[in-house]
């Protein structure tokens, strides 16, 4: 897995899946859901992030819903990976099944809105260019690697299938 | 009780070690005689519910995209409930794509505008004791009140269980919740978990919620389906109750046979919790969540005057017979108040027809409540009952998340069916004790 570059996003605690993906745009195409994604926390954020760009969130983040199209919209605006100390346990699958990396990070406190950051997401190095800090944080799991490797479920998925039918 | 735990114990067969019934139901699914907390696993799923919300119009394309079918549609429920009835274009087709996926694959297990998926499965008896069962909803836990492990994926994940009827997942710890003690009147399951959102808060991701003491035992089905329901809320990977007398009448009365072994199915003595906590039933008060979380809960005389635009009872978790059953006693000769909107989506049509036999629905309706179709609807802002800007409403659903009902502003407070009926009444947040003296 290639490093992640880019802008940090702050986001706070609890931040749930009902935000990420409003239930009043259920029915629309992503390129519409995706413009109110996180709206209710961070009105500016849909228009404004970049591609690259890391969410750096507090505790629970992605708690509640099971719609996958949280994580859609999330890696549909481009976003390169998502820290946070604690995340929903549905969210947190998704983002991997879609090949968002999504890692735990306990010192979310010390990356402020902006900052340029560097995330090995396999070996778990975070790199903060404003401050000059290098921080650590567990890695991708070993047993998810194949599949996030792979590109995410789908593409492993697929690999799974060629070898039962050759 | 304790013979009875024994007995069921030594029949479930020899194990290595006490285990806790989550660690026997997904050492069986995975094939190991024993298993750690913390272990992965891949699990062998003995049914899979799919809903239209992110089940074919999801599954589907990725389904071409493999080229690949269902691996066994036996093993599948698929419930249209999100999108019922259809109140758009949009919606219309979900539905229609919802059907053809059903005749495609050869689902005979398809509950087209019939209810609410997790409340069906029990409708239906679908569920055995000891299964392992998963759902494409995050409120798949509701189905442990039957002794089984499920628990809810999203609709990328759900793709791989129908294909390869397999999933991996971590062993969760297991934390007991022992509940002692009858409750006060008016105070219900619901009252148990928007205290325990607030008590226990809603990061337990890596724990599965075992609820027990005789408060438990002497629930019904659908009480204890409250409870497993909203350990989405809190969290938890999911939570059950073990299998009883109560989960083998719930069986019978869905037409089903018990399982030989539906008793087996409860921990071991001496099996490892995380940890053991007590509550006592009799001292909780109705409890009503704040916005914009369900931790926000307090008791119910917390609230000052909050006058309440519209009243909702619905969704898996708040529109049953026994939800209905406590409106109507709240309501029974009496008015909803001029300001306010009762809505009323009862959770599944047999709870529609049930409540029409009993003269529930007369009750409801002579009391000016008003009849919204059954599904989702409200509880998600997908149908009809969506909130206005800044308007207030209480609701006998399981979310307040901010924008979940509707406009970004608006406010929903979460409440049990019988506080929720007496603010209606009331026009303004109110302590059902005061109506059911
Ligand atoms: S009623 Fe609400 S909580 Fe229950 S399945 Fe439907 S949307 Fe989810």
């Amino acid at each position: 897995m290639k490093p992640v570059e880019g802008r940090a996003w702050i986001f706070g605690d609890n931040i749930n899946t009902d935000i990420m993906a409003p239930g009043l745009y259920f029915k629309a195409p992503m390129e519409v859901m995706a413009l109110h994604c996180l709206e209710a926390a961070d009105p500016s954020f849909a228009a404004a992030v970049r591609p690259g760009d890391i969410i750096v969130a507090g505790r629970n983040f992605g708690v509640g819903s099971a719609r996958e199209q949280a994580a859609m919209a999330l890696t549909h605006l481009g976003v390169g990976a998502v820290l946070a100390v604690s995340f929903g346990r549905i969210f947190y699958r998704n983002a991997l099944n879609f090949g968002l990396p999504a890692l735990v990070f306990s010192e979310s406190s010390a990356i402020a809105a902006g900052d340029l950051l560097r995330l090995d997401p396999v070996v778990g190095q975070l790199q903060n260019c404003r401050t000059g800090r290098l921080h650590t944080l567990p890695g991708l799991p070993t047993h998810l690697l194949p599949m996030v490797a792979a590109g995410g479920l789908m593409p492993w998925l697929k690999l799974r299938l060629k070898e039962e039918r050759p | 009780m304790s013979t009875r735990r024994e007995m069921a114990s030594a029949s479930a067969g020899a194990v290595p070690s006490a285990m806790t019934l989550t660690e026997k139901i997904l050492a069986r699914a995975s094939g190991r005689t024993a298993v750690q907390p913390g272990e992965i696993l891949t699990c062998k799923v003995d049914l899979a519910l799919l809903l239209d919300s992110g089940g074919p119009r999801r599954i589907w394309p990725r389904l071409r995209e493999l080229g690949a079918g269902v691996w066994d549609p036996e093993r599948i429920v698929l419930c249209s409930d999100h999108f019922t009835p259809a109140v758009d274009a949009e919606s219309a087709a979900i539905l229609q794509l919802t059907r053809d996926f059903a005749a495609q694959f050869g689902i005979r297990k398809f509950f087209d505008m019939r209810g609410i998926g997790h409340v069906l499965l029990a409708e239906q008896g679908l569920l055995q004791p000891g299964m392992f069962a998963v759902g494409g909803d995050s409120h798949s836990s509701m189905g442990g009140a039957f002794g089984c492990f499920m628990a809810g994926f999203g609709a990328i994940e759900m793709t791989g269980v129908v294909v390869t009827g397999e999933i991996w997942i971590p062993v969760p710890q297991t934390l007991r919740l022992n509940w002692y003690g009858r409750f006060a009147p008016g105070v219900v399951a619901k009252d148990i978990m928007l205290f325990l959102c607030r008590e226990i808060g809603m990061e337990n991701s890596g724990t599965v919620l075992e609820y027990g003491g005789d408060t438990v035992q002497e629930m019904s089905i659908w009480e204890r389906m409250v409870l497993t329901n909203m350990s989405a809320e809190l969290g938890a990977d999911s939570g059950l109750v073990e299998a009883d007398a109560t989960t083998v009448e719930a069986l019978i009365a869905a037409g089903r046979e018990p399982a030989a072994d539906c008793l087996a199915w409860r921990s071991d003595t001496g099996a490892r919790y995380v940890e053991v906590r007590q509550f006592s039933a009799e001292a909780l008060a109705p409890q009503v969540a704040a916005p914009h979380s369900p931790a926000n809960s307090a008791p119910v005389d917390a609230f000052g005057n909050v006058s309440v635009d519209q009243a909702d009872i619905g969704a898996c978790v708040g529109a049953t017979l026994s939800d209905l059953h406590m409106v109507a006693q709240v309501l029974k000769g009496r008015r909803v108040a001029r300001n306010t909107r009762l809505l009323i989506a009862p959770a599944s049509t047999r709870v529609t027809i049930d409540a029409a036999a009993d003269g529930t629905l007369a009750t409801l309706t002579a009391a000016g409540a008003y009849l919204l179709p059954t599904g989702c609807g409200a509880c998600a802002a997908l149908g009809a009952g969506v909130l206005g800007e800044k308007e207030v409403c209480i609701s006998s659903t399981n979310r307040n998340f901010r924008g979940r009902m509707g406009a970004n502003s608006a406010e929903v407070y979460l409440a049990s069916p019988y506080t929720v009926a007496a603010s209606a009444v009331a026009g303004r947040i109110a302590d059902p004790r005061e109506f059911l003296a």
